[in-house]
């Protein structure tokens, strides 16, 4: 398990804009370097972040609020920070994918006031 | 959680203009001047190395949200709790909450122990608990979960004053770290007094060069993508200067380390800082 720092308020007014700040532990190895031996390193990349809102009345009819595909220009330890509008209470579901079955899965509640 | 830069509080700025004015009237004296304007340019000249860097960079060191240290911080946090060799005991059965026992810990090292007979750093200091105590293996040169508790210990003093400690038994060393800093080494034939008083705040190939002053290590180098110790970074210079460099933990790092912590006395921590 990656360590995550994960920053969404833990309250919000309805209708509000709240920012969501994401940063995950993960090499991002580009697949292009060598060692100090002069052996190729194995890429390793988070390929795919995925955040979806489930809201607590009616979990299955969850949207995606935000998704991004990172590529091997991405600095090792990737941070990302996108914004959205919260209509109701429920849960952030933060899902990374990543090469060498890499898989990661976080949860945020958020209540509406 | 936003790192406080040192500000001049209101309450002292009242005394710094009756300084000033004091200045003046010493100033004016015939032969007074030199003296006083000399310790006055010495006590402002210092600068850490976050007042060089870029305002992107300095924004991901002030918030604990974008700092990428802060996973490191959290490893250390979770072996601070967690039983470790033979004695199945963990640092916080000996130590309690970190966020207590732990504050202005890091600011004292490097500090003379009695039980290695000459001055370790706080990460020999974390290695001798493991194996005195914990009976546990000592943890390799920059390993991950060295680094980690020593940066989830140097969390704990952000914010507090460099404080070597008053010991009579470290000023070998002391003076040893700053004969260090001042000697030419390597092919380049420079020494850290050359590049970091000489030339600090010129440009190095894009970079500005800053005065070497370690308040925030370990550091996030967003050069190395990761976290490193002060011994990494001193490494860094050697062989930059085509040198070779001193062995990991060896007495003249650990010198090194002394001087330099003597040097920056009375300035802020800033640990886990991000450097470029």
């Amino acid at each position: 398990m990656a360590r995550t720092v994960i920053t969404i308020p833990a309250t919000a007014k309805r209708g509000e804009i709240i920012e969501i700040r994401v940063l995950i532990q993960h090499p991002m190895e580009t697949g292009y370097r060598r060692s100090s031996e002069g052996a190729m390193l194995a890429r390793d990349l988070i390929r795919r972040f995925v955040c979806r809102f489930e809201p607590n009345t009616t979990p299955s009819s969850h949207e995606n609020v935000f998704s991004a595909t990172l590529y091997a220009a991405v600095a090792a330890n990737p941070y990302l920070s996108f914004h959205t509008v919260v209509n109701s209470s429920g849960v952030f579901v933060m899902q990374w994918d990543g090469d060498n079955g890499f898989a990661q899965t976080e949860r945020a509640a958020i209540t509406v006031r | 959680m936003v790192l406080r830069r040192p500000n001049a509080r209101p309450s002292q700025c009242g005394e710094m203009m009756r300084l000033s004015l004091w200045l003046v009237v010493l100033l004016l004296m015939p032969g007074a001047g030199v003296s006083t304007s000399a310790i006055a340019a010495d006590a402002d000249s210092r600068k850490s190395g976050f007042d060089f860097m870029r305002p992107a960079t300095q924004a991901l060191q002030k918030d604990d949200s974008q700092n990428p240290a802060m996973l490191w911080v959290k490893d250390g946090e979770a072996h601070w709790a967690s039983s470790q060799g033979q004695s199945k005991k963990s640092c916080a059965d000996c130590h309690g909450d970190a966020v207590k026992s732990m504050r202005g810990v890091a600011a004292r090292y490097p500090a003379f122990s009695n039980a290695m007979k000459r001055p370790i750093n706080l990460a020999q200091q974390i290695n001798l608990c493991r194996t005195n105590q914990q009976q546990a293996p000592a943890l390799p040169v920059e390993d991950q979960t060295l680094l980690g508790i020593e940066a989830y210990l140097a969390l704990q003093s952000r914010g507090m004053p460099i404080a070597p400690p008053i010991d009579t038994k470290l000023n070998a060393a002391r003076t040893r770290g700053e004969a260090l800093f001042k000697q030419r080494i390597g092919q380049i034939d420079l020494s850290c007094k050359d590049c970091h008083i000489d030339q600090a705040g010129k440009s190095l190939a894009g970079n500005v060069i800053p005065q070497a002053h370690p308040t925030g290590y370990p550091i996030y180098r967003l050069e190395w993508q990761g976290v490193g110790s002060l011994q990494r970074r001193l490494r860094n210079c050697m062989t930059g200067v085509r040198a070779e460099p001193y062995a990991p933990g060896s007495e003249e790092m650990v010198a090194l380390e002394a001087y330099l912590a003597g040097r920056a006395k009375g300035m802020l921590i800033e640990s886990p800082a991000v450097r470029p």
